[in-house]
């Protein structure tokens, strides 16, 4: 397991129970023994509600979240803070119902977040694996496992998760530590400095390649018609990108910069537009076309330079995923948008880190396949993009309002000069943060 | 002394030590092979009953029953609060058969009953103190925790759990004392860290005393007004109860020990402790003891070695 996995298990809720503890256990110094009594025992602690009594005679109730190491540590923290009188919640098991027809749920089934989830079965916690939102729950009772699955997914007589009991949600954490860059607390804004932000999403770039997580990057084709796709290429070969999620336009627009030095018709070394140049892009596609695809024209020596190049020889797996806007399009894009979102949520199951640039759509379609936990880093030059995108209920949000050009440059420039990069970056914050972090970030962006 | 103040003598509930024996081992002090001398236990009980009396308690018998010698320890009975009696809820089984028998006590002397849940385990005035508004409750030994909260949303008042540590003190009487609603006795040892904290934070003069004396059970101290009853052999807890201004009375009760219990285990305020806030307010027809119930053990008032100092 890499580090980075590893670091994301540990994140993991796990061996969890939530207790509560009422009385005078202020004046009486029960929730300090109580509390003391976790901690002695390895296990540690989350205070998730306290309410203290007004006068004196009131009483006052803690809700204490403990997480364990093992079950039996788990088992031993309970039953000792049993004894000062600390009991679990009364909870009840999920309740399933069998799903009646293929792609449907049965009604009242439980929909879910993009944050960890657990449920509740034979008086256990099990995690949820496949995290993200809008799915159903479905268990394999044989191995005790459960997972999110899609509607479209879901087999008549599979079982499904309905109601909400037996269910319970671990919202992401806001960092405990004073953000060093308090530019990120507030609302996305075009006037915030830049430079930092950027050592920042160097340092996490470097961290996740130097431990073996795996980062995303998506990217829109302006990430050519800016005359940054050699940042993006530098990237590539210096391994820092483990899967490249894109359209038909970056792809064919690359290449047509490879083959015709222009994207869009205009040439990227003079800013000028070429004779004809309109028509470079379906020659580009045209020519891939007749060479099998992106790979054989690569193999072939159709294609020499730019992104989708360096994705095949440095084998970074990418997707295209295709729209009806699209010219060819090229072979390699998937057109069953179905079919590409499944592909897709396959491909970032393990993603620990995912940087965004320059598309809407696209970083939305893939923001809503990631689960809360993995750090997305945003750039756009347009703020409702980055907006849209910091307020997806997490604190693990960087969004950038730039053109990606220079936004580019400097990540490489930084990436060059940054020396210490083993070691993880502070704790990202999203822009735009809630300041309860006990509301799971459900919104669904279109 | 003020015991004929607001309407009433002390009353105190006493249960004679007909069938008091040492026949099961239930705490650190009980020993099946050291017995206790039957008649000297009637003596010593007498004894005990007739000095309360002298100081103006009015003392009202249970009947004993064959089979449960530890009746005799009647704070254990419940806990007293205004006119409400919170029966035990004995953690042995070899006490459990006397619940029923308090119970049917209580409910024929007016009071009204409140009962925990079987698995509740409470045990009376044993372990749970009132001084000043605040009961203070032992738990971890005898009583489990859960149970105070249960007493503290009924009765209405703070309830500080205080976990004990020490199976010689296996309850807050033997270790515990309220002596007004700012002072108290206490064994510090007898105590975890947390509620020795509790206590310093709560109470504004607690008086230690030493592990002799507690081993005497200094802390199990019957306490009328200003006068404290112990067990012999407690000279320097006295000396402190004195120079605070209160009497002190001494009186044998080696035969109790051996069970594990001492004055005020044999002894439950009816009307409720001096140190208990509630007793300034309490209502003038809290239920009263009828004479007609006390029982006869055939022991006489004879008074023996009891030093009133």
């Amino acid at each position: 397991m890499s580090e980075a996995t590893k670091h994301a298990a540990e994140l993991l809720p796990g061996l969890v129970e939530d207790i509560e503890v009422q009385g005078h256990i202020i004046d009486s110094l029960i929730l300090p023994k109580i509390l003391d009594c976790i901690c002695a025992h390895g296990a540690t602690f989350h205070i998730q509600e306290l309410s203290i009594g007004r006068q004196r005679d009131d009483p006052s109730r803690a809700l204490v979240q403990v997480r364990a190491s093992t079950p039996e540590q788990l088992q031993h923290v309970l039953a000792e803070v049993a004894h000062h009188g600390a009991v679990p919640v009364v909870a009840c098991d999920c309740r399933f119902e069998t799903a009646d027809a293929d792609g449907v749920f049965p009604e009242g089934f439980y929909s879910t977040t993009n944050q960890r989830t657990e449920i509740r079965m034979n008086g256990r916690w099990i995690p949820v694996s496949g995290q993200g939102m809008d799915c159903g729950i479905t268990i394999d009772a044989s191995r005790g496992a459960a997972r999110c699955v899609v509607m479209d997914e879901v087999k008549s007589g599979d079982p499904i998760a309905v109601g909400h009991g037996g269910v319970r949600v671990f919202p992401e954490e806001r960092p405990r530590e004073t953000h060093p860059f308090g530019f990120m607390g507030s609302k996305v804004s075009t006037e915030k400095p830049k430079g930092a932000a950027i050592r920042q999403i160097a340092r996490e770039l470097a961290y996740h390649r130097a431990t073996g997580g795996r980062t995303a990057v998506v990217a829109g084709p302006a990430v050519v018609h800016t005359g940054s796709g050699e940042f993006l290429c530098e990237l590539i070969r210096r391994g820092y990108v483990d899967l490249l999620l894109a359209g038909n336009a970056l792809a064919t627009h690359d290449i047509e910069q490879s083959m015709f030095g222009t994207s869009l018709g205009v040439y990227l070394a003079r800013g000028a537009p070429a004779e004809h140049g309109h028509e470079h892009h379906l020659r580009a596609i045209n020519r891939i076309r007749r060479a099998g695809g992106i790979r054989r024209a690569v193999e072939d020596g159709v294609l020499t330079s730019g992104i989708m190049a360096e994705c095949i020889r440095r084998s970074v797996d990418f997707l295209l995923a295709g729209s009806i806007r699209d010219d060819g399009p090229l072979p390699d894009v998937v057109t069953d948008v179905m079919q590409a979102k499944r592909l897709m949520r396959e491909k970032l199951r393990d993603v620990t880190l995912c940087l965004m640039m320059a598309t809407t759509l696209h970083a939305v379609a893939v923001a809503n396949l990631l689960p809360a936990w993995v750090k997305v880093v945003c750039v756009d030059i347009n703020p409702s993009t980055a907006i849209k995108l910091a307020d997806r209920g997490s604190f693990q949000t960087i969004s950038l309002v730039t053109d990606v050009a220079p936004f580019l440059r400097a990540l490489v420039e930084e990436l060059s000069s940054t020396n210490d990069l083993s070691r993880p970056a502070e704790e990202m914050t999203d822009a735009s943060v809630r300041a309860d972090s006990r509301q799971p970030g459900t919104h669904r962006w279109t | 002394m003020d015991m004929n103040e607001q309407n009433g003598r002390p009353r105190i509930l006493m249960c004679p030590p007909a069938f008091f024996g040492i026949e099961y081992e239930i705490n650190p002090w009980m020993d099946r092979r050291r017995s206790n001398d039957h008649e000297r236990a009637i003596e010593q009980w007498t004894t005990l009953k007739t000095l309360l009396e002298s100081l103006g308690a009015t003392i009202c018998c249970l009947d004993p029953v064959p089979g449960l010698p530890d009746m005799v320890f009647t704070a254990n009975a419940a806990l007293i609060f205004r006119n409400q009696a919170i029966l035990a809820r004995f953690c042995h089984r070899q006490r459990q058969g006397e619940e029923q028998h308090f119970r049917d006590w209580f409910e024929r002397h007016g009071f009204e009953l409140l009962e925990l849940p079987r698995d509740c385990f409470f045990e009376g005035a044993g372990d749970a103190l009132f001084g000043g508004g605040t009961l203070f409750a032992g738990y971890r030994i005898r009583s489990i925790v859960s149970g105070h909260r249960r007493i503290a949303e009924r009765l209405g008042c703070r309830v500080l759990s205080l976990e004990l540590v020490d199976p010689h003190f296996y309850h807050l009487d033997t270790c515990f004392c309220p002596l007004n609603e700012r002072a108290a006795v206490f064994y510090p040892p007898a105590f975890d860290s947390y509620a020795r904290r509790a206590l310093s934070a709560t109470i504004e003069d607690l008086i230690p005393v030493s592990d002799a004396e507690a081993r005497r059970f200094a802390c199990n101290a019957v306490v009328l007004s200003k006068t404290v009853i112990t067990n012999e052999g407690c000279p320097a807890l006295h000396r402190e109860l004195r120079s605070r201004g209160f009497r002190t009375c001494e009186t044998p009760l080696s035969e109790f020990l051996k069970a594990g219990g001492s004055a005020k285990c044999l002894t439950l305020r009816l009307d409720g402790e001096d140190a208990a806030a509630w007793r300034s307010d309490r209502i003038a027809s809290a239920p009263s003891c009828d004479e007609s119930q006390q029982s006869s053990t055939g022991a006489d008032s004879n008074v023996i070695s009891t030093r009133v100092c």
